[in-house]
């Protein structure tokens, strides 16, 4: 057993215990951050904390929600609305901070894509972030099963009916899946079953992951460090012993705690006053209208569409036939985990100077609002065409990746 | 700084355009445009006859006219039938007058009393012609000039009609005999009681229940609890669906309410108060919480400069 001696203080006793000093040194006070850095560099903290704001809600939420089929619905729209003290702005705050997290999330995304942080070493950053980005999708979805409306028993149906799989004539009926879709909802239509184990995906198992994963994701960026914005790779225990030195001028980087925090708080501060104002006055965007009308399976909505942060996708598998729909949808929940792998660049630089991905760059974001937008609209005439071509472009353009990036390595 | 705000221009400007395409724009395109009237039912017939109160009031409780089915209890006038029996016999059950001339439109009474089919909308479901009636009888007169006589009715009811109508009883008399709203405690009897013994409880809900079979054999179902109707449709479909149903959904049976302006505005409350009770709360505290992360913010900022100044 190690030796102790009598600590004179708490810091000291705990110090001698947990190492808190020098875990205060590695995890903040001497975890180096490059100083080129713009506010786009704050969306890990701003999701960080819109995280805890969902937790948070979720746990006030929780204590009155009631996942029975039966009683869910008034227990979301009236208990928690009218009898519990706050309970409106808690589940105000849960529902647009759900929607408003992933709008974060393409941020965070694109800038990664943007700034070429997904390569060279970055690999795993890029791996675990997508990862989150599926589990808080599967997160979400589990989420707006749970109020019962008419639009979570709907998209429930709709979504769970994708894992038929393909039609049985496909190669001999091997991709079909007979009794799937029942299994997974635990009846032949969302029922009770169905909204039991959406509950618990939601509150225990998913929240469990993303947990495990954004410890994934924080420790990934450890070695490789964070990017900058000019891409450039630097010695950073040059650039630390520097700081160390007091020549923070001529340094490159800046410790976390408390340089990187203050410009992270005052970020987090300015999202804060969009964040509440949504909250406050403009929330029903957060907050479809279909879904204040309880579930009712003999009545379907005259028109059924996932949340606005799906829509790109489900616009990848709509205007396609059944089993070409299939495909096309898979390939775009998996087309951005292959970023890494299909750009064939070494240069790590902003899109602009990347030559021809600078266009591959905005076309890709253009297309994804494209996407989103005829994904919303009724599959109808000209939207249906757009749609189309948009898909086609998005496939096209992962597809085309190596071939657009590999020559920039000659230059 | 500059760099900064440029990409922070940069990221707004994607993000409205997004907005603009899954909110404003789709709504556009997925839903059907009325443009409402503001209650003026320019389709009906307009009356220049002034009416004479004591006249309309002997038309309208004389013998087998308006209170042969209807009751008044502002003039101490009790309906001739419970709600149960009255929706056994009628299909629906007529409504109490007594708040009619405050909530409904004067136009709109007038022509009610003279073609309650037409007035309310529903000739796609009462064709005299093929032997469907409505079951409010058309007015033929009372022997004297027709329109004298309905404009000196319809002045009768604007003279009983109390003067301020709460929300609530508006609700009630102008939605509640065929919607329930059960976060109000509202059923079509009216206002669910409370009992003591479980058995009164579901007397009373059995009663409900046979009265809700006889609603749904006149409409073709049952018409739906208002509870959160506030915030499942937009403002402008629940203005221009009450002031013509048709507009919205062909074919409903829902009749025309005939309320006029003033008349919906108080229905309007009465469905915020128990679809969106938080409204008064929320904008109470949302400009508090504003200025709580402004402040924060430009603290922040100052921290974040104090901080970079050496960098």
């Amino acid at each position: 057993m190690a030796h102790f001696e009598k600590a004179s203080s708490i810091t000291e006793w705990l110090d001698q215990r947990l190492a808190i000093t020098t875990v205060k040194k590695v995890m903040a006070l001497e975890y180096w951050i490059p100083k080129n850095i713009n506010f786009l560099w704050a969306m890990g903290m701003v999701l960080a904390f819109t995280f805890a704001l969902l937790t948070i809600s979720g746990i006030f939420l929780l204590m009155y929600y009631q996942p029975n089929v039966d009683t869910a619905f008034d227990s979301v729209n009236y208990t928690i609305m009218s009898e519990v003290g706050f309970g409106w702005l808690w589940r105000h705050i849960h529902g647009v901070a759900a929607s408003v997290v992933f709008l974060i999330i393409y941020i965070h995304m694109f800038t990664g894509i943007y700034y070429g942080s997904y390569k060279k070493g970055r690999e795993m950053i890029w791996l675990s972030g997508m990862l989150l980005f599926v589990v808080f999708s599967a997160e979400a979805f589990s989420g707006y099963m749970l109020p019962w409306g008419q639009m979570s028993y709907w998209a429930g149906m709709v979504i769970t009916n994708l894992f038929e799989g393909f039609s049985p004539d496909i190669a001999g009926g091997i991709m079909n899946a007979p009794g799937l879709v029942e299994w997974i909802r635990g009846d032949y239509v969302p029922g009770q079953a169905f909204l039991s184990r959406f509950f618990m995906l939601h509150v225990l198992l998913l929240p469990l992951v993303i947990i495990g994963l954004i410890g994934l994701h924080f420790a990934a960026l450890r070695i490789p460090h964070v990017n900058n914005q000019d891409g450039e790779e630097f010695d950073y225990h040059e650039a630390a012993k520097l700081y160390k030195e007091g020549k923070t001028k001529e340094s490159k980087v800046i410790p976390f705690q408390p340089v990187f925090l203050s410009k992270d708080v005052f970020v987090l501060g300015v999202y804060l006053i969009f964040f509440f104002y949504l909250v406050f006055y403009h929330f029903n965007f957060a907050m479809d209208p279909v879904n204040f009308d309880p579930a009712d399976g003999l009545k379907t909505p005259a028109h059924i569409y996932p949340e606005w942060y799906f829509l790109w996708s489900y616009e990848i598998l709509r205007p396609f036939p059944k089993d070409p729909g299939l495909i096309a949808f898979g390939f775009a929940q998996v087309a951005f985990f292959l970023l890494p792998f299909l750009d064939k660049s070494d240069t790590v630089a902003p899109a602009n100077r990347r030559g021809l991905f600078k266009y591959w760059f905005w076309i890709m974001i253009v297309d994804m609002i494209v996407l989103t937008v005829m994904g919303k609209l009724p599959p109808q005439g000209i939207w249906n065409h757009i749609g189309l071509v948009a898909a086609v472009v998005f496939i096209a353009l992962f597809v085309s990746l190596p071939w657009v990036t590999k020559n920039e390595n000659r230059a | 700084m500059k760099n900064e705000l440029k990409i922070l221009g940069v990221v707004v400007i994607f993000t409205a355009i997004l907005y603009w395409g899954v909110e404003p724009f789709a709504h556009t395109q997925m839903h059907k445009h009325v443009d409402g009237e503001h209650f003026a039912y320019s389709d009906l017939n307009e009356s220049t006859k002034k009416g004479n109160v004591e006249n309309g009031k002997t038309l309208v409780m004389g013998a087998g006219a308006c209170t042969g089915c209807h009751g008044i209890q502002a003039v101490a006038h009790k309906a001739p039938m419970d709600a149960a029996t009255a929706v056994s016999a009628y299909g629906v059950n007529p409504p109490d007058l007594s708040t009619a001339g405050g909530l409904y439109s004067e136009k709109f009474l007038a022509n009610l009393i003279e073609n309650p089919a037409h007035a309310l909308k529903v000739e796609h479901k009462f064709d005299a012609a093929k032997g469907k009636m409505h079951p409010m009888p058309a007015f033929y007169g009372a022997g004297g000039d027709k329109a004298q006589e309905i404009a000196d009715m319809v002045a009768f009811l604007k003279s009983i009609a109390p003067k301020e109508i709460s929300p609530k009883n508006a609700y009630l008399d102008a939605c509640g005999r065929c919607h329930a709203n059960r976060y109000g405690k509202l059923d079509q009897l009216g206002e669910t009681p409370t009992f003591k013994s479980e058995t009164d409880t579901l007397k009373h809900k059995v009663a409900v229940l046979e009265y809700q079979d006889k609603l749904k054999a006149y409409m073709g179902k049952l018409p739906p609890d208002l509870s959160i109707i506030i915030r499942a449709r937009s403002e402008h479909f629940l203005e221009t669906f009450v002031e013509n149903p048709q507009s919205q959904l062909e074919g409903t049976s829902m009749p025309r309410v005939g309320l006029s302006a003033e008349g919906f505005e108080k229905v309007k409350a009465y469905l915020t108060q128990t679809g969106d009770p938080s409204k008064t709360a929320r904008e109470a505290i949302g400009p508090w919480v504003l200025l709580f992360t402004l402040v924060f913010t430009v603290l922040a900022y100052l921290w974040k400069k104090s901080m970079w100044k050496d960098h």
